[in-house]
């Protein structure tokens, strides 16, 4: 079966905005995606090397400050919801199957380095920039943040900036 | 009034909360195609703006729902979780973010996407940010400094451009279609797309914008809740007659004495004239706070009468009818002014050797009134003390 059209973009938006509006009416806080992330990783440090985790000022706060773990964090249950909605959206759109998608000139492996290398760039960045797209950016616009825009305004402004020096990535 | 969690939705059920936006979100962003690198790395090289298009529709979308919700006070504005600036951090944050979008072709809600649906390199993406967040909180005191410094606070972006909030709805909307329209002819350029819009999308997009442009109109001349409200009680003050709600200090007096536990004594002026002199066991809701979400309780209860009392008669009787129009709790208002109820109590002075035997009799009762409240006040100490009632703050960003 052939994989069905995407959404239109506008629409797929205006949706998205009736999901993250509810939510801020339901919860006075918006989506996010890296602070699972975040969550899971310094709980599996803590359980992994309790003594080292002790030493580590930052591991050692935030680990305090969520006493709850992964399983009582607001977002680590968001992001169970992604995972549930994108693959259910998956599965009706025949979009679901093990690939891997890269540019035309490069090889899976390159494509694989680049995605690792890439993640832990916007993981770093995310830490730095207090959330990702989702959180900082989508979430910030929604409220006018001010934090929240100039975050979104250097995502999208050093992706620009980048984007010629990795054209070989992506482009024949 | 939203937000609904913490008073309405309690924390754990938010949880669930959490699920489901969470569903709504990965639907959307797959449906979208945020699943495909491709289609999100196309924004950088100019044959794809479907990240633009959504992320944009989206922003505004939410931004001006909560423009509306907060302007028609089913939302309080001033409870939402507004994402600090910390403005080095924010910059550099963002800079490095935009570095790990062209490298690895995703951001972590479109990687978790992905991966969801089979994609390897979503995958890898994930892994790799759990180790880029290991690193920076391994990392953490070389970052320390940066992380932060300038520390702003939850400052708005209408604040720092110097203009309201609708108005900075307006620009942000309007820059939203001006990039629509461009980053299509960019889309056509680039891809040597020669194709129209059929006729029927071209109107659908036209009303779409008048929508949004026709909902902030009407966001732009409703008045507030607040303004709403202030209006019905100026109405209210000058046209309904009160006198049957109003009560002499020396009936407040006896309710005092007597039914202590069944009154809350509501003080509407400002915390600096209560903390001077107040009644006994009043309360302090100054009339500005009073639509505050801590005081909802007293004004909603049906087990206390609750009476009102102020120096001026008119903030008195307004403060009266505030509570009528926010809750559903019983209310007097205290005819006498703190002041006078001061010196009928506190100030007594025996009446002379020729007075009435009606004046005899309010002096005595005043002076056991004010003996009983006096003891009754000094007994109660500890258990009258105010509640302070915390407002929960919300936790949000990454």
């Amino acid at each position: 079966m052939k994989p069905n059209k995407y959404m239109n973009p506008y629409l797929a938006g205006f949706l998205l905005g009736l999901v993250l509006l509810g939510t801020i009416y339901v919860t006075g806080r918006g989506l996010g995606a890296s602070g699972a992330i975040k969550s899971v990783v310094v709980t599996s440090v803590v359980e992994v090397a309790p003594q080292h985790s002790a030493n580590t000022p930052f591991i050692k706060s935030y680990h305090e400050e969520h006493p709850g773990g992964p399983l009582k964090d607001w977002l680590v249950w968001e992001v169970v919801g992604v995972v549930i909605g994108a693959f259910f959206s998956g599965v009706i759109s025949n979009r679901v199957g093990i690939k891997l998608e890269r540019g035309p000139n490069i090889t899976n492996s390159t494509r694989i380095i680049a995605a690792i290398i890439g993640g832990a760039l916007f993981g770093l960045g995310s830490q730095l920039g207090r959330g990702c797209t989702s959180g900082a950016a989508l979430s910030g616009m929604a409220v006018m943040s001010f934090g929240g825009i100039i975050t979104m305004i250097a995502i999208f402004g050093s992706g620009y900036a980048f984007a010629y020096f990795f054209r070989k990535l992506w482009l024949k | 009034m939203g937000p609904l969690v913490p008073n309405i939705i309690s924390n754990e059920f938010n949880l669930i909360v959490a699920l489901i936006a969470g569903i709504g979100f990965g639907f959307t962003l797959e449906q979208a195609g945020f699943s495909s690198t491709k289609k999100l790395v196309g924004l950088f090289y100019g044959y794809d703006f479907t990240v633009l298009k959504v992320f944009f529709t989206a922003g505004i979308t939410a931004m001006i729902g909560v423009l509306l919700f907060g302007q028609m006070g089913i939302l309080d504005l001033s409870l939402i979780y507004i994402n600090p600036t910390f403005l080095w951090s924010a910059l550099v944050g963002g800079a490095i973010m935009g570095l790990g979008f062209i490298i690895g072709g995703f951001c972590p809600g479109t990687s978790v996407c992905a991966a969801s649906i089979g994609k390897l390199d979503g995958l890898a993406f994930v892994f790799g940010s759990g180790l880029g967040v290991l690193a920076f909180a391994q990392g953490y005191p070389m970052f320390e400094k940066i992380y932060l410094a300038e520390a702003w606070g939850p400052v708005l972006i209408n604040e720092k451009l110097g203009m309201s909030k609708i108005v900075f709805g307006f620009l942000l909307t309007a820059i939203a279609f001006i990039a629509f329209f461009l980053t299509r002819l960019i889309e056509k350029k680039v891809n040597n797309d020669q194709s129209k819009l059929p006729k029927r999308r071209v109107y659908g997009y036209l009303s779409a914008v008048g929508f949004a442009f026709a909902v902030l109109i009407i966001i732009a001349i409703m008045p507030d809740r607040y303004s709403r409200l202030e209006s019905r009680i100026n109405h209210a003050l000058a046209h309904s007659d009160l006198t049957t709600v109003e009560v002499p200090a020396d009936k407040l007096a006896t309710e005092i004495v007597n039914n202590y536990y069944r009154i809350n004594i509501i003080d509407v002026r400002s915390p600096e004239a209560f903390k001077a002199y107040h009644l006994p066991f009043a309360i302090n809701i100054p009339f500005d706070k009073m639509s505050d979400r801590q005081w909802k309780t007293i004004l909603d209860q049906k087990h206390k009468t609750n009476y009102f009392y102020a120096d001026d008669q008119q903030l008195a009787k307004k403060g009266y009818l505030k509570a009528e129009f926010l809750g559903k709790a019983e209310n007097y208002i205290l005819i006498e002014s703190s002041s006078d109820f001061k010196n009928l109590f506190s100030n007594l002075t025996p009446p002379d050797s020729n007075a009435s035997k009606n004046e005899l009799n309010t002096y005595n009762f005043r002076q056991k009134a004010a003996t009983d409240m006096k003891m009754l006040v000094e007994a109660l100490k500890n258990s009258t003390e105010p509640v302070i009632v915390k407002t929960s703050k919300i936790k949000g960003g990454c």
